[in-house]
């Protein structure tokens, strides 16, 4: 479990684009790669799509799972857009955070910050430092559904 | 019995539910926790009455949502 993740200048540049493009809902995904070095986005649905809330689609989630296997790599974080609001984790995310090994990457279009966070099983918040690197990362998410991507 | 539990291989008795590999897998909620078995997702309802069997693909993750 990493306590820190390495993310590509150009995979933070992919967040936002998605986030701008699916404003005002909010947009999500998954980071992948390795030993906390993330390498690539995948661009997931929000099933719910709505400006306040995302959940994933698990057949989605299956999928990027397996995807990730098979490069032998993993899935380091899962993040989302906060259309208006900051970069913070909100009672709703907090909520709803129930993998305490999971590091929840939070972009605001409100703010432009992206932060990370992880939450533990008593639910205390703990921050998770970003350090953004010149780009090294796939440029291009993966895609596993949301054809409702604009 | 032989299982492959998120990709890895694991060797569990025969009278071990979804409900009960979960619990043993440290999954602290398990209504929080999708169940795909040999491919199909699993009912949550199905959880403690499923008993894997030798061979089974199962792969688990947690529902992922959040507000604003």
């Amino acid at each position: 479990m990493s306590d820190r993740l390495v993310i590509p200048q150009d995979v933070i540049a992919g967040i936002r684009e998605q986030a701008v493009a699916e404003a005002p809902n909010e947009a999500c995904g998954y980071l992948r790669g390795a030993d906390g070095v993330v390498t690539g986005r995948i661009r997931m649905t929000n099933v719910d799509a709505s400006p306040e809330h995302f959940s994933l689609d698990p057949q989605e989630q299956f999928a990027a799972l397996k995807d990730v296997r098979q490069r032998g790599e993993h899935l380091l974080a899962v993040y989302h857009s906060h259309p208006e609001t900051p970069a913070r984790m909100s009672d709703e995310d907090i909520r709803l955070a129930n993998d305490p090994g999971t590091i929840y990457v939070i972009h605001s279009l409100a703010d432009g910050r992206t932060r990370g966070f992880r939450v533990d099983r008593t639910k205390t918040v703990l921050d998770v430092p970003i350090e953004i690197v010149s780009g090294t990362g796939s440029s291009e998410p993966d895609d596993m559904g949301g054809s409702s991507h604009g | 019995m032989k299982t492959t539990i998120n990709g890895v291989e694991k060797e569990i008795d025969g009278t071990t539910s979804v409900l009960r590999l979960l619990e043993v897998e440290d999954v602290e909620s398990p209504d929080m926790v999708a169940v795909q078995l040999n491919g199909a997702i699993l009912d949550r309802s199905q959880y403690a009455d499923t008993t894997l069997k030798d061979g089974d693909v199962v792969e688990f993750l947690y529902f992922m949502g959040g507000g604003a």
